[in-house]
């Protein structure tokens, strides 16, 4: 599989590269949200759906300021671009699910501050990756996202019960926990062949 | 509290009280990510506080200006704004900095410390407490990177800002350059706090 194909961009964003574990965005909600399954897996539902949203517009205002030829707006009109999106998302949630719309709570318009919407923008600008690649970018982006959420949250769902040292309490165990996980996500490496 | 707060206890509070990294824990992604060397995290600390300062005087100045609906939108521009002057900055002084950092540098514009700032303290007091304000909270934001990035540095490649400082025989420790270490020693770091608040309460009780 070539470097380029849609397919291993998917895999290398959603697990080579993970964005959490590998490059630490969205670290935020991550440990923030990742108490409960059931909140973690809706909030990387919200998450990949902006996330796919924003990368489409994405790709269209870069094409738009190329064009210009002002490059230094890039920043303010992406960001512009995701609050926009969160926005959208925020009100489909409140309309069709009041519940998950509360149990999200202050972190979904806190997904605009989310770290890996931006760096997917970013990181597909400066790769220069075409349209089909920035949406399997996205894609995995948003998948690897929910993963290391959930697998988090499952563990915090074991961890409430154990018995931690007091000092370890809150995010200081979360992090340690990371830690590991992120060294387990290192094993994928060897997905990439050797790139 | 009083309800005048003096100017040392603004610029204070940040650095040790209500530091951003370890007490609030905001701001967590450029912490793990741009820290694996001395260099990079003081890069970073200084260019976050540098959009701290210039947003917090910006919003302070035009606080009474802007209608409350569209106030976050505002602050955000703001934000952006100086973090493309910040990139440009970074880009013309050391394109080496500017490289290892990547998209970290645009990324300050969602870190979460700026815009908590900007809402909590520049849009209700003026400009000079806001500067102190931004000041303290960029030292104590530029010390918690630091204090990241050197124990990674020396730990994960025996160096410090590129000098050696470990024995010729010292064995580096790769995990800790690697993403895993970030976790690892900023874990440590509130460890040791929690650990020294507890200590302090107990002693206070006895």
């Amino acid at each position: 599989m070539s470097v380029d194909s849609p397919g291993f961009i998917f895999i290398s964003a959603a697990l080579i590269n993970n964005f959490v574990l590998s490059y630490f965005l969205g670290i935020c909600p991550f440990l923030g949200v990742s108490g409960k399954i059931e909140t973690a897996s809706r909030m990387g539902m919200a998450v990949t759906f902006v996330m796919l949203v924003s990368s489409l517009c994405a790709f269209g205002i870069n094409i738009a300021l190329e064009a210009i030829g002002a490059p230094y707006l890039r920043l303010i009109s992406y960001i512009v671009v995701i609050a926009s999106s969160v926005q959208l998302v925020e009100m489909f949630i409140k309309k069709f699910s009041p519940a998950l719309f509360r149990a999200l709570g202050i972190f979904l318009p806190l997904i605009t501050t989310n770290c890996s919407i931006l760096g997917l923008a970013l990181f597909q600008t400066s790769r220069e990756y075409n349209l089909v690649q920035s949406i399997f970018f996205a894609l995995g982006a948003g998948a690897g996202f929910s993963l290391a959420l959930v697998l988090m949250a499952g563990i915090r769902e074991e961890l409430d019960l154990a018995d931690t040292p007091s000092i370890v309490k809150g995010i200081a165990i979360v992090l340690l926990v990371g830690g590991i996980l992120s060294m387990a996500f290192m094993g994928f490496a060897g997905l990439g062949g050797g790139s | 509290m009083t309800a005048e707060p003096q100017n040392m206890d603004v610029f204070l509070k940040g650095i040790w009280k209500e530091n951003p990294v370890f007490v609030m824990a905001l701001g967590m992604c450029p912490v793990l990510a741009v820290t694996n060397s001395v260099i990079n995290a003081l890069a970073m600390g200084l260019a976050t506080t540098f959009v701290l300062v210039m947003s917090n005087i910006s919003v302070s100045l035009i606080r009474k200006l802007i209608p409350k609906q569209v106030r976050i939108a505002t602050y955000i521009l703001i934000i952006a704004t100086f973090v493309t002057v910040v990139e440009y900055l970074i880009q013309a002084i050391s394109v080496e900095v500017h490289k290892a950092l990547g998209a970290f540098i645009s990324l300050i514009v969602v870190n979460c410390i700026i815009l908590g700032r900007a809402e909590a303290f520049a849009s209700k007091n003026g400009v000079f407490k806001s500067i102190l304000d931004a000041l303290g909270m960029g030292f104590g934001f530029t010390i918690a990177v630091l204090s990241l990035g050197v124990v990674r540095e020396v730990l994960g490649s025996g160096t410090f800002a590129g000098f050696r400082v470990m024995p010729a025989n010292f064995e580096p420790w790769v995990i800790m350059v690697l993403p895993g270490g970030a976790f690892f020693v900023l874990g440590g770091w509130l460890m040791l706090f929690a650990w020294l608040r507890e200590r302090s309460v107990k002693r206070s009780e006895v």
